[in-house]
């Protein structure tokens, strides 16, 4: 597997460096990892920077993860890099309209770091 | 026998022990795979000593209310250090501790109404706020049910309360 450049949104920074140690125990080579707080501060990165995986949690403060996926569909960087929804909000109605916005994949927190090996390796 | 109560909340059907249980299971959950540590019920602990950090995150939709999470500095401290892997920061420890908190919170939050039938879809969560500090009261301004246990996190009690408006 190459190494990736990985984008990871979440307003939480505990759970932004969780999500990067369980992407690393599932064998991704990381070679640069964004941060961001809220999906603002996600499209601001992804619209200077190439980004090779997107993952964001929805309930964030300033701009959600849902309306992030959205404003993600213009962004040249984001074209065909796969985004991976983490998330306490697992309701299907999210879950479906998160996928329909372009996400190609959906963990419900908590999680193990298999499901992140799951849902992410296999889109690499 | 107890008698089971039963009180209609915004469209859900309020079960003490039913959701008590699902508190418990959704708690116990969230520490097992996001903490990496177990935790045991023990009510009778509740008392015990300083729980001067407290994560809150309210609930909307079908069910309205908050859910708090409540324990002493150290304890928030050791949960943070075992979230991340690491001992905590010399000068953003105090943030992580909150942070982590917070997240826990939001974390029985969530597993909790994915446990409760009909909740899952109907019922939103805010982003968590975290107070420090013991001197404090928190008084909702409508009737309510009140949920409260207490787990054992390296021998230490972690508050979990669910104030319901009914």
């Amino acid at each position: 597997m190459a190494s990736i450049r990985a984008l990871i949104v979440d307003d939480s920074s505990v759970m932004r460096k969780i999500v990067e140690r369980c992407l690393r125990q599932a064998g991704v080579e990381l070679s640069t990892v964004y941060e961001a707080s809220n999906g603002a501060e996600g499209l601001a990165i992804v619209g200077s920077n190439q980004v090779d995986l997107i993952l964001s949690d929805i309930n964030m403060p300033v701009m959600d993860g849902l309306e992030f996926v959205k404003n993600l569909q213009a962004a040249a960087n984001a074209k065909g890099v796969p985004i991976v929804m983490i998330t306490t909000e697992g309701g299907e109605a999210q879950v479906t309209q998160a996928l329909t916005l372009g996400a190609r994949g959906y963990i419900r927190k908590p999680f193990t770091p298999d499901q992140v090996k799951q849902h992410v390796v296999p889109l690499l | 026998m107890t008698p089971v109560m039963t009180t209609r909340v915004a469209g859900s059907t309020f079960q003490r022990d039913e959701w008590s249980s699902a508190l418990y299971e959704a708690a116990a959950e969230v520490f097992e795979l996001m903490v990496g540590e177990s935790v045991s019920r023990q009510d009778d602990a509740a008392a015990d000593g300083a729980n001067d950090t407290t994560a809150m995150v309210g609930l909307a939709g079908a069910l309205c209310g908050v859910l708090t999470v409540r324990c002493s500095a150290s304890s928030a401290a050791a949960i943070a250090s075992k979230m991340l892997g690491e001992p905590l920061g010399s000068t953003s420890g105090a943030d992580q501790l909150l942070d982590a908190l917070g997240e826990i919170c939001n974390m029985v939050a969530g597993n909790f109404k994915a446990r409760i039938a009909g909740l899952q879809e109907k019922c939103m969560l805010s982003v968590p706020t975290v107070i420090t500090g013991e001197d404090y009261s928190l008084r909702s301004l409508a009737d309510n049910e009140r949920l409260e246990l207490c787990v054992l996190f390296q021998n230490q009690p972690i508050l979990v309360r669910l104030e319901v408006h009914a």
